[in-house]
Formats: C-alpha cells, structure tokens, sequence
C-alpha cells in the first residue's frame, strides 16, 4: 500500500507538471483527489489494514494528499499568472499613433523676450515703470536735451498730434518724468511702444517696443554702464557673448556709445543676421547728459547716472533669426506658435 | 558721407593702412563706417578696345558687327548701339567678364553670328549718375586712351572710398578736412593742410563790388571775392574723379570748384554770373512779404518775411543757404563771376528750407552749423582752385563783413573729476595729449582744475562731460573697465498690475490662446466696419497730424478691429480654428487742459473662432477672473450692443461695475471681415480687473464632514436662464449648498416644443455636522417646488 501511495504522488505530480491550464489541473485534482480519486480510493480501503499498520499508512496518505493539493495550487497560481500576463500582452495599442495636445497657446515672442528682459533687470535691483505713448513735446524732446528747430528732430520723424503733443518716439522722455517725482538712488527700466514715421518695411515699423534704462546715484561711472550692460547682453545672448562699445551720439547721453554684441546666431564668424561682421549692433547707452538731471532739479555735481535703450523688436530678431519686423505685427499663428 | 582715402591721404598719411583696418579704427574712435567701398569692384575683366571695322549685320537690320582690337587680339562683337564708328575707343566686356548688379557677359551667337563679348555704356559700367546720357548709347573714350588696358585703370575706378555716419553733433566732420582731423588722432599721424595761396591779377575787388548785411541776426558773415574772364570748361580728370569717388557729379569748372571747396573744407560756396547783378551791390537782407523769385529749378517761388535772401539793389538773386535764383546762375555764356562764402542762421536756413520744401546739400549744412571761421579759407581756396584750372583770373582782395568774430571758449576740466566719472584711471599728461592731439589746448595744466581752450569748430564741446567723451574715445571705450554699481541694494522687481499680467498670460495661454500684438495706431473706417454707432463716444479719437496713411491715423479706442483682423488673416491662411488674446492700451482724449494727455488704459480683448462656441469663450473669462481671485461675478445679457449678435452677448459685471462684454460678433460684420465662421470676442477693462483682484490667499479647512450629492432634472421653458434656477438652489439651499453643477442641457426628442431639458448634479455638505438623509431631502424638495412653482418647471423622472 506504501508504494500504491508513492506511485501516486509520483504520477500526480506527473501529470501536474503536463497540466497546461486551469481545467486540465482541474482534471488531476479529480483524478487524484475527487470522490472517485485513486488517492480518496486507497483511503477508503485503509479500513483492511491492520491496527498496527492504519495509522502511518493514514499519515502517509494525508501527507500525499496535501503535498498534491499544495502542487495544484501552485500550478494553478502560475497559470494564472502566465495567462493574466498573456491577456495583457495581447492588449496592444499603437504608440506610435499622435497624441492628444489640448490647444497649446503661446506668449508672443516679443513678451517672451521682455520678460526675459525684465528678469534680468529686476535681478539687478531695478523696478519696471511704464509711462504715456501719448506724450507732450517737452519730455520728448525738450527735457531730453533737444530742444524746438534741433536738427536731431528731423531725424526722428515724429507722430504729431498738435503742436504740444505727439506719439512718443522714444521711451527716453520716462526718464524725465520719473526723475522728477523720484530722488536718487534710482534704478529702473521702462518698456513700451515707440512710434516712428517709418513706412513698414521689413526692417522698419511704425510702432514697436523698446525698453528704456535709467541708473542715477552718487558715484555712477561709465564703467558700472558698461558693467551693467555686459551682464545683461551675457544673459540675454548667453555666456560666451562679447561685447563692443563703439562711441555715437544722443542729445540725452554724454559720453554716448552704442553697443555691438557678438552674433549669437553664428558666434562671430559671420552670417546673413550680423551680415558677415561678425558683430549685432543691440542698443544705444551713455551717461545721462547733465542737462537732463538739470532739467529734473538733480544735482549733476552730486550725481552722475547712465542710461540705455533696446530695440525689443531687434533683440527679438537676432535672438531667434527672424528676418522681417513685420512678421510680430501680422500675428500670423503658424509664426506664433513657434515660441 | 563718402571719403575717398586717395583724398583724405593728401592732409594725413594713410595710404599704408588697409581700408577695412582704417575703417575699424575709425569706428572706434567715434567716427562709425557704415561701409566700406572699393569703387568699381563689381567689374572684372572690362579693356579698353578699338573699333578697327563696322559692318552691318546680314541677319538684323538694327545691328552691327564690330572687329575689336582689344590689345592682345582681335575679336569680334556685335552691338546693337547706334553710336559706334570705326576708330572709337570704348569699354569692351570681354568673355567671362562681371559688371555691376551681377551681370555676367558670355560669348555667345547673336543671329547666326559669334559675338565674343560686349561694348558697354556708361551706365553699364555703374556711372549712371555721374556720365550725361550715360544709357543712351557705347560709352566713348577719348582718344588718346591706351587699348588692351583694363577699364578700371582708365577710369580710376578700384579706389578705397569710406562712407561714414557722420552724427549731428559732429558737423565739422562733414568735410575731408575733418575727417582728416580725426584720422590723424586716431592714427597718432600728423596733419598737414595745404597752405592757401591766391594768385591776384591787381585789381582791387571793392571796385567790383559792395556789400550790406541788413539781416545781422540771420547772417553773421558774408565774404566775396570776384573771378573775371572765366572759361567755362570740363573740369580736370583728377578733380573728376575725386568728386565721383564722393558721391558728386561733375558739371563744370566753377560749379566743380564750389563742390570740390564746400567737401574739402565743409563751406558751401555760391558762384553768381557777376554781369547779372545790378549796382555792383550785394544786400544781405529778409525777403519782402509776397516778393518773388524764380529758382534754378525755373519755379517761382513766393518768400515771405522770415527767410532771408541775398539781393541786389533791383531784386532778390538767391535764397540765403537754400537755393539759387535761375536769373544769376552760371551758365556757359557767363564771363565773369562772384563766389560767395557765407555764415547763416541754420534755424533759419532749416524753417526756409522746410516752407519752401526744398533741402540741398548746402542748406542742410547750415542747418546742422558751420564754424564762420572757414568761411574765408574756403573762399580762397576756391579762388586758389580757379587759378589752378585756369578757370580764370581772381580780382585781388576780398570783401569780407563779419562784426562779431566767434573766439574760442574755455570750459573747465578736472581730470580727478573725469577719472571719478569714467570709472578710470587715465593720467592726466595722457588726458592733455589726447585733447591737444584734437586741437583743444590745455592752459593751467599745473591746477587741479584746467582750462580747456575749445577750437570754434568744435560747437559741440560745452561742459567737462562733453571733454570726458573726447578723452574716452580717444583712450578708448573697450579700455575702460567693466564695473559693477557700487552702493545700496535696491529692491527692484515687478508691481502688482505687473504680476498680474504675467498671471494672466500665463492662464490665458494654458487655455489655448496665442498672444498677439498688433498696431495701436488704426483706421477711423474701423469703427463703421465693427458697426459703432455714430454718435458712440469710441468715435472721439486722438488723431494724428502728419500719419502715414488714413490706414495709420487715429490712436484705437476699441481693440475688437484689431483682433478681428488678425483671425481674418489667420483664417485666410486656411487655419480652420484659432484663439488669441491681446492686452494692449486704448486711448480716450481727455479734456484736461493741464495734463493735456489722453487716457492711456489697458484693454484685455480675447478672440476665437472655428472648434468653439460663446461657453468657451465664456469660461476663459471665468477662469481668468478666478485665477486672480475675483469670485463674485455676474454675466448679464447685452442686446444692444451693434457689433455683437443680440441673442448671444452678454456684459460682464463685478460689484455692479461693468468691466466688458463678451459675445458672438454679429453675422453682418464677420462677413465684412471674409469670415465664414462664428466668432466669439470679449473686450475687458483690465484696469478694473487689476484693481479688482484679490491675490492674497487664505487656507480654508477641508471638509471634516461626509457630503450627498442629489440630482434634479427639469424640463422649463427655453427662454429661462440657468442663472435664475441656480439662484433659486442657492436660496433654498442656504449655506448646505457647496456646489451646484449643470451637468446636461437638451433640447429636440422627446421633449416639447419650446422647452429644455436641464439637469443639475448639487452637492449638499455642513463643515458643523454630518447631514442626514431626511433633512437634505426636506432642503432638495423645498427647492424643487419653487422651480416648479417660480419657474413652471416640471421635475423630470
Ligand atoms: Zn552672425
């Protein structure tokens, strides 16, 4: 009867290992186990077994009967688990398909570039003002040392309203205004629309941005302008950029200089955005002319200060290689959406 | 303007220097290069030929077969020029040669037979503007040119010619004298400019001629000097050339000589035809109210009392600085002749010029300021020049009236002061050379305070500042060191309507719009094609004087045209569906007379079309107002409004504030605009919004207790707003209500004519207890009988 049982447990295990699923495993349960099983057979004819005999035979038989309970089980874990992980498998969806992008919408360039321009700024301890486009004469012009019947005035081709007001053609004139409500130290830039009377060209816009610098306090030098000016073109352009202050000329400024950067675009070697020189010509700067802190009541013996101003449109272009002005004004999406 | 370094190297030595180094240098020392040109360089490979034969072509009635005897050899080209004769010598473009603008010339067959090449016109060879007729025909040399010779040689062309920007505070530069000046301090080279001597003929020039300045304030000097029996001719090759590489046509002998004077030394000249000037007088006086004059353009030109001209006893001769008069030109037959050299008022010369509308190169001269004390150099020069050429002979003497000589001034300087304002460190011997090197003599150089003695060219040199720039372009920019501000932190960084706007943008964005910018200066038609009534105060525009066009002309009070054009032009670029917004200013026209100015206010427009309908447009301004913290706000329905479609507009409230409208822009307009589509528009007083937004932040507990939700949906009648049931829930609910959704809106099967279906999901929650089951079902009945009863709804089941 002994070996009746391990012959048994032998075939059963057998027959365990062939089972390939839940059924088949189900059978050898059956098989082995059910009411009509071979092993539940040997226990019932344990009752011809002698007194000494029955109990280690019992024993034996529910040892077996246990051990293939225990490896049905086991087989049937790992077929389940084969086949939840075949069905997963046959689960496929094409990844390769697009996916879904809810409308993505965009800054405009000439904002992203601002905003840029703003951190930079704010990071340096200067405050953002803004001030009117409709503006008078006077801080266009008179305030900002050119005065009626100056040449300089030709040159700016201004908007007239009347005789007093015009379409500010430079955002210099927030310089005098904010000097004369507010004391030195000051540090502040001032963005906004400029309007010239330029006929749209690629290169050319009646309106567009630009952003105004103005540091006055005790003890500013020409050096703390170039300084300033260095650390900005530095992180507007990125790190590697050199800068080129070229000497020039604004009734505003004096000494004035213009700032030439090297070209992003090509890194000096020269190509069609700095047209082969190497060098982008990005803003015009100085120290605020003495006249002007005059006309704000600001002792220019006392203090000295520079100013500077950006074309945003200019900036936009050699930043990102845009090659006709016009293209920020027409917001066409196929232009927006690549900022 | 245009300096020919040939010329320039005649007062200082820089003929060893390369163009593109020199202009380099230049540059940065304050003299800026906008290019750098090399006269002729387009043309390659261009000889001078013979014509040995002419035949006529046996294919082409209107062409001929030249031989051409080009040095080497001898070819064969056909021209279609009427021009040619045999023994002419001319400009042949070989095969394989270049000419200006890109041209490349090939041999090639011209009706049946070879041409090797081609002759060239003057205009061909890029002298349109400085050879008469130059298109008209072959460009015919004179004939003792050399054959076989390249053209560029014949022509002196090849030449190193720098245009400089010359700013306005410089106009001293505006001549080669100046540039001279500035080459030699920045090349540490010395300058050296011609001594003037005039060879007289004996006779005394105040025999000739007298003169009177009336108009003292408008002319501080005027100088005169007379040439007899002049030849008018040609000028020489030499003064040709030098004029042509300037950007200057030569004319003749006399009218050369005062262009060549006016670009050497910066002094415009005026030669008169001496025989048409009556009395032997010259009166420097302002024109007579109504007088007239015909100018060398042969217009009569009508002056009045706040120009000045120049005139002989009889009558008006020129118009001081700006223009001559036809009747005094020097033409041909004039025999003898009266250079005149002249200080004007440039506010004067600029206001004439402007009224009569009319700039020459000598009034813009003196607009921009001429020192006087040249005036009488250049006039001897010119005289020198005329001796030269012989032009003809010079009456000894000059007349000159100049009463109040300017002298030069002084202006205090500290170099401690400079070095304190530059961020340097320049000794002071250094900063002395450098202003002696610029012809500013330095006195008191012992005192800690000098004087600078400023040349009566230098106008521009005021104040120590102005001296601190001389001394920083000359030691130069790029070796000033870069410093960072001393002193005090400041605090810096954006405002609150600063912050805002970036938080706008950046939820306005996250829902799919694109920004967009677009002019604030607009058309008045805009406001008819938007349907503004015509009493509508948006009518009342800032308008502007002088606009570029009637497209360009009023300041915008409405931001809605703008932003239609921009979906009508992304439309038209078959973009099917778009969004936009732009946060940009109106302008409305105060009537204050102290500030004088509009008010500039900040608009918020939002703009859609395509995939959407008035509830996304709707919930973009919701969801902007409540990112900013705005929670209570009310949209109320807005049928007036003439650009919008009555039935699906509504105005925007916020503490009974309206700050905007919002709605589906009437059909008649989207039409006008080639639109096929629904647009969707609002327009929002962001002021308001800024002042109205609440950023501080205050946590709010999360709910402790359990909430039950409860469903209801009514059938109502159509026209019965959402708002009014939401407001009943709200009413019946109480403080039990913690959210009420519309969950479902129907209208067609299985529903009657005329009614809705609508559905609500609301959410009943206390933050004191946990609600029970009956007392929600109490408050939910309570709210569904005063729909039933305020609304004529019908509960759904
Ligand atoms: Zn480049």
């Amino acid at each position: 009867m002994r070996d009746q049982l391990l012959k048994i447990k032998k075939e059963a295990s057998e027959d365990i290992k062939k089972a390939s699923n839940a059924i088949e495993l189900d059978n050898v349960r059956v098989k082995y186990l059910g009411k009509k099983g071979s092993l539940t057979a040997i226990l019932r004819g344990m009752g011809s077994l002698d007194s000494e005999e029955r109990p280690v035979i019992g024993k034996l038989a529910n040892e077996i009967r246990s051990e293939i309970e225990e490896l049905i089980n086991e087989a049937l874990e790992s077929v389940k688990e084969r086949e939840r992980h075949e069905k997963l498998k046959s689960e496929i969806i094409d990844i390769s398909m697009p996916g879904r992008i809810k409308n993505r919408g965009a800054r405009h360039p000439l904002t992203i570039v601002l905003d840029e321009i703003k951190e930079i700024f704010t990071g340096m301890g200067f405050l953002v003002v803004e001030g009117p486009e409709v503006e008078l004469d006077y801080y266009n012009f008179e305030a900002m040392n050119i005065p009626k019947n100056h040449p300089a005035r030709d040159v700016q081709d201004t908007f007239y309203i009347n005789d007093e007001v015009l379409l500010r053609t430079q955002t210099s004139p927030m310089q005098a205004r904010y000097m004369e409500k507010n004391k030195p130290p000051i540090r502040i830039i001032v963005p906004g629309r400029v309007y010239r009377s330029d006929t749209p060209d690629a290169s050319h816009s009646p309106v567009f941005t630009q952003i105004e610098g103005l540091v006055v306090d005790d003890g500013i030098t020409m050096g703390n302008l170039k300084g300033t000016l260095d650390i900005f073109a530095r992180k507007l352009f990125g790190e590697d950029t050199k800068t080129k202050f070229r000497p020039h000329h604004f009734n505003f400024t004096e000494p004035s200089a213009e700032l030439d950067v090297s070209c992003s675009v090509c890194k000096g070697a020269g190509c069609s955005v700095c047209k082969g020189t190497g060098w982008v010509e990005i803003l015009g700067c100085g120290m605020v002319h003495p006249k002007v802190l005059e006309f704000c009541k600001i002792d220019h013996r006392k203090y000295s200060g520079f100013a500077f101003g950006v074309g945003l449109e200019r900036v936009a272009m050699i930043k990102y290689g845009i090659n006709d002005i016009r293209l920020f004004y027409e917001n066409d999406i196929r232009f927006l959406n690549q900022f | 303007m245009l300096v020919p370094l040939k010329w320039l190297n005649e007062y200082v030595k820089i003929d060893d220097i390369d163009p593109q180094e020199f202009a380099d240098r230049m540059t940065m020392s304050g003299s800026k290069v906008e290019e750098v040109i090399e006269t002729g360089k387009e043309i390659e490979n261009v000889v001078t030929g013979r014509i040995v034969k002419i035949e006529k072509h046996p294919n082409a009635e209107k062409l001929v077969v030249c031989q051409m005897d080009v040095g080497s050899e001898t070819i064969q080209i056909i021209t279609g020029a009427d021009n040619v004769r045999e023994g002419q010598i001319v400009p042949v473009a070989l095969h394989g040669s270049k000419l200006p603008g890109g041209v490349k010339i090939k041999r090639g067959k011209l009706r049946g037979l070879e041409s090797n090449g081609m002759l060239c016109s003057a205009a061909e060879l890029g002298l349109g503007e400085y050879v008469p007729n130059a298109a008209a025909g072959i460009y015919i040399l004179p004939e003792d040119t050399k054959v076989g010779v390249d053209i560029k040689d014949v022509l002196n062309l090849g030449n190193a010619v720098i245009d400089f920007e010359i700013t306005s505070n410089r106009p001293d530069c505006l001549s080669m004298i100046g540039m001279a000046r500035e080459a030699s301090v920045t090349f540490n080279r010395p300058l050296s400019i011609p001594e003037i001597h005039v060879k007289e003929n004996g006779q005394d020039v105040n025999d000739f001629i007298d003169v009177e300045i009336k108009a003292k304030d408008l002319c501080t000097r005027y100088g005169v000097r007379i040439v007899r029996n002049v030849k008018i001719e040609e000028s020489p090759d030499w003064m040709k050339e030098r004029l042509k590489d300037a950007g200057v046509r030569p004319i003749n002998n006399i009218v050369d000589i005062t262009n060549y004077v006016m670009l050497e030394y910066g002094q415009p000249l005026h030669a008169f035809d001496y025989d048409k000037i009556s009395g032997k007088k010259i009166i420097v006086r302002r024109a007579k109210d109504g007088e007239n004059l015909k100018t060398l353009d042969g217009k009569d030109r009508k002056l009045d009392n706040s120009m000045l001209v120049i005139a002989d006893p009889e009558k008006p001769l020129v118009v001081a600085g700006v223009m001559g008069g036809e009747d005094s030109e020097v033409t041909e037959k004039s025999s003898n002749i009266l250079f005149e050299t002249a200080n004007f008022n440039g506010t004067s010369v600029r206001l004439t010029s402007k009224k009569l509308g009319f700039r020459t190169e000598a009034s813009s001269r003196f607009e921009k300021g001429i020192d006087p004390n040249i005036a009488l150099d250049a006039l001897n020069r010119a005289a020198e020049l005329v001796v030269e050429l012989k032009a003809g002979e010079v009456v000894s003497g000059v007349v000159d009236n100049y009463d109040n000589e300017l002298r030069p001034w002084t202006v205090d300087i500290s170099p401690d002061r400079i070095n304190r304002f530059l961020g340097t460190d320049i000794p002071k011997d250094k900063m002395v050379s450098i202003l002696e090197s610029l012809k500013i003599d330095v006195v008191d150089k012992d005192k800690d305070v000098m004087k600078a003695v400023i040349p009566t060219f230098r106008a521009d040199i005021e104040l120590e500042e102005d001296i601190a720039e001389e001394i920083a372009r000359i030691y130069g920019y790029n070796n000033i060191e870069s410093t960072r501000i001393k002193g005090e932190a400041l605090e810096g960084g954006l405002n609150r309507e600063q912050k805002i706007e970036g938080i706008a943008r950046d939820i306005l964005t996250g829902s799919g719009l694109y920004e967009t910018i677009t002019y604030s200066i607009v058309s008045p038609d805009d406001f008819d094609k938007i349907n503004i009534p015509k009493n509508s105060a948006l009518r009342n525009t800032i308008t502007i004087l002088n606009p570029l066009g009637r497209d360009l002309s009023i300041m915008r009070t409405t931001l809605i045209p703008s932003m239609l054009e921009v979906i009508a032009r992304n439309y038209s670029k078959k973009i099917e569906s778009a969004g936009f917004f732009e946060l940009g200013r109106v302008y409305w026209p105060l009537d204050d007379k102290i500030s004088k100015l509009p008010e500039e206010k900040n608009m918020l427009v939002i703009g859609m079309y395509g995939d959407c309908d008035f509830y996304d447009i709707k919930g973009c301004i919701e969801l902007l107002l409540q990112s900013l913290g705005i929670r209570k706000y009310e949209f109320k329905r807005e049928s007036d409004n003439a650009t919008f479609h009555p039935g699906k507009t509504a105005k925007l409230e916020v503490k009974r504030k309206n700050i905007g409208i919002v709605g589906e822009i009437h059909p008649d307009i989207i039409e006008r605009f080639d639109i096929p589509k629904h647009v969707y528009i609002c327009e929002l007083d962001f002021d308001e919004i800024v002042s109205l937004s609440e950023l501080d932040k205050h946590f709010k507990p999360l709910p402790k207790y359990p909430s039950i939700e409860r469903d209801m949906a009514l059938l109502v009648d159509r026209n019965i707003m959402a708002s009014e049931i939401e407001d009943i829930i709200r009413e019946k609910g109480g403080n039990l209500i913690e959210s009420i959704k519309l969950f479902d809106v129907y209208e067609g099967k299985q529903i009657p004519e005329g009614k809705k279906s609508i559905a609500y999901s609301i959410i009943y929650r206390s933050d004191c207890r946990t609600l029970k089951d009956d007392e929600v079902n109490k408050v939910h009945d309570s709210i569904i009988k005063s729909v039933e009863s305020n609304l004529g709804a019908q509960l759904r089941l």
